[in-house]
């Protein structure tokens, strides 16, 4: 954490955030009721990133972090969707 | 100070006495050597299995035991060497001895955690132990579990699976304590490019420790989730996909080879320069060179598959990228040549091994190729050379490296020094008792011989029987090696504190090293490996 301060988020911040992860939950569960075929399990994976990205940044301080620390934070998701893309498109060209 | 039964200075070996000060020891030194002791444990008892695998092989036909034993038997010792041995060895034993040690730090970043790390491994470890004896049905899928058959194998599988589970956990944990250890704890002065070179190699490590091992841990505990509730993830007859379970177990099992290997890279750069007197090499291609092998290595698991039915775009893709990982893997090894090319050479026990870490890893670099290769692949796979291939790197490259490391670190690990002599004749042992081992697996497997097969046709028994005597040799060597290093860790001569002339700073404290290393922390004003100026103000 940058120069060993603490940061407190406010009251209604978290509770903003809360709302918005619960509102994407929902999302998640009714997007199964659409018929997108294959594409059900893109969009999952697209909401549940997001809802990743959103409790990374807020709840576990990552916006209080460095640079570097975001960039490495940052490379790890960008190597597991290397990986996940790279078994994928095996499927896709078998 | 000193302590009042012995009269010997203060020490991390003596500053606390009797099992509990260690079973509840915090020192990262102490919970290296914990390590050190279980794994060298594990090792010999797998070593004798595999000892047991080659005797059955002397003749074909049955000789000592029957095929489900056989199976059974090379399972246990590729689950003991792989994940209780191999994967942590190095860098969970000399990795927490010298880490803080050599960046100049009193302890890792959390020494609670560490000694839970140790429990967990232990934990594992047991499970392990336990699955092979439990309802007389040790595993036999082999190390890698594969389905359709661990889904549905009737020996203990479960627990097997849920031992390898754990273990990862172990590994995690130690992973994540040295990438904050190294992040936070590097003595004043210590800039990246000012780090040695053994504790960069653990850095790449940690970031391959930390970010596969739960792509293998969620894997395994899918295929439990299989055999228990019935869910189709992999198996055929559930609407799964066995090839998803390579994909995903290999996604973690082929970085874990660099898990094992860069630490085994790391220890040899520190070896070359200290018996060359000489700096090292190209640090800076060294240092790139270890973070390109674990960035790289993270896209080659398809080689494991070239045959079991992915598509071609996917196979030229694997290949060309095991290919790529070769270059650092060279760079390496042109830059340990370096090092000692017109270096003031000694050969002394330490360098010895490691010299032979250089000619065994590149047969066993050389002969991944040949593996990398599509064509080739196809005749190869599945066949004995894949195995002589696997221990030429595993063994001849991790074994070997964990071999000069220990006679490397020796004096400051015991403030004694073992016999080097018997050094020598247990090197000479090993280093003829492994080629004899595994060499004529290379030329059977071009012939075809496949392998996990306990049984063989007559036309290679001269090859079979080679090989057995390979590894009664190896096996002396082995008990020459240990004898001389529990003899010398008990009455040995005192060694000095840095009687090999290093200049990184485990070399700097006295031997054993005192409970928290440093009296004061050193504060470092130049790169390391400068052997015409003090590293430390």
């Amino acid at each position: 954490m940058k120069n060993n301060e603490n940061h407190v988020s406010s009251d209604s911040l978290n509770w903003t955030v809360l709302v918005i992860l619960l509102i994407l939950t929902t999302i998640t569960i009714l997007a199964i009721k659409i018929h997108l075929g294959a594409y059900t399990v893109a969009l999952a994976l697209i909401l549940a990133s997001i809802k990743v990205s959103i409790v990374l940044t807020y709840f576990m301080h990552l916006k209080f972090e460095n640079m570097l620390l975001r960039l490495m934070v940052g490379g790890v998701f960008l190597l597991f969707a290397v990986v996940i893309a790279i078994t994928f498109i095996d499927y896709y060209f078998r | 100070m000193t302590n009042s039964s012995t009269s010997e200075p203060l020490n991390y070996l003596n500053h606390k006495t009797g099992l509990w000060s260690w079973l509840s020891s915090t020192d990262h030194k102490r919970i290296g050597l914990m390590y050190m002791y279980t794994i060298t444990i594990f090792f010999c008892t797998a070593a004798i299995l595999g000892l047991l695998m080659r005797i059955e092989k002397l003749t074909p036909g049955q000789t000592i035991m029957t095929a489900q034993t056989y199976n059974g038997m090379f399972t246990i010792h590729g689950i003991i060497m792989i994940f209780i041995v191999v994967i942590p060895g190095l860098a969970a034993v000399f990795g927490n001895f010298f880490l803080p040690i050599m960046i100049g730090a009193k302890d890792v970043a959390f020494p609670k955690l560490n000694l839970f790390s140790w429990y967990v491994f232990i934990a594992g470890a047991m499970l392990g132990l336990y699955s092979q004896f439990a309802n007389g049905h040790s595993p036999d899928t082999g190390w890698t579990f594969y389905v359709p058959y661990s889904a549905s194998a009737s020996s203990n599988v479960v627990i097997a699976l849920t031992a390898a589970f754990v273990l990862g956990f172990a590994s995690i944990l130690t992973g994540l304590n040295f990438i904050v250890t190294i992040h936070r704890m590097r003595a004043p002065g210590m800039t990246w490019f000012r780090m040695p070179l053994f504790p960069w190699s653990l850095y790449a490590t940690a970031w391959i420790q930390l970010l596969a091992t739960p792509i293998v841990g969620i894997t395994l505990l899918m295929v439990i989730a299989e055999r228990t509730l019935h869910i189709g993830f992999f198996d055929p007859a559930l609407g799964g996909d066995p090839v998803l379970y390579q994909h995903l177990f290999w996604i973690y099992s082929h970085p874990a080879v660099y898990v094992m290997i860069l630490p085994a890279m790391g220890v040899v750069t520190e070896i070359f320069p200290t018996f060359s007197q000489k700096p090292v090499f190209g640090y800076v291609p060294i240092v790139f060179s270890s973070l390109a092998i674990a960035l790289v290595g993270y896209f080659v698991w398809g080689h494991h598959m070239f045959t079991s039915g992915i598509s071609y775009e996917s196979r030229w893709f694997f290949s060309f990228l095991t290919f790529l990982v070769a270059i650092p893997s060279a760079i390496k090894v042109f830059n340990w040549l370096s090092t000692m090319y017109g270096g003031s050479v000694d050969l002394k026990p330490p360098l010895l091994f490691a010299i032979s870490f250089i000619f065994l890893f590149t047969i066993g670099g050389f002969t991944g190729l040949t593996l990398g290769s599509l064509a080739t692949n196809i005749q190869l796979h599945n066949t004995d050379f894949v195995v002589a291939h696997f221990h030429y790197i595993i063994f001849g490259g991790m074994g070997f490296a964990f071999f000069a490391a220990i006679h490397y670190w020796f004096p400051k690990i015991y403030g004694r020094m073992y016999n080097f002599k018997w050094a020598n004749i247990s090197w000479g042992f090993l280093f003829v008792g492994f080629n004899l081992l595994y060499f004529p697996l290379f030329v059977m497997g071009i012939q075809g011989m496949p392998r996990r097969y306990f049984d063989y046709d007559p036309k290679f028994q001269t090859g079979e029987m080679l090989s057995t005597i390979g590894a009664f040799i190896l096996i002396i060597g082995l008990i020459i090696m240990i004898s001389n290093l529990v003899y010398g860790s008990r009455r040995g001569a005192i060694a000095p504190a840095n009687p090999w002339h290093g200049v990184t700073l485990e070399w700097q404290i006295p031997s054993p090293p005192p409970h928290e290393n440093f009296d004061e922390i050193p504060v470092i004003t130049h790169e390391p490996y400068r052997f015409d100026h003090p590293y430390t103000k």
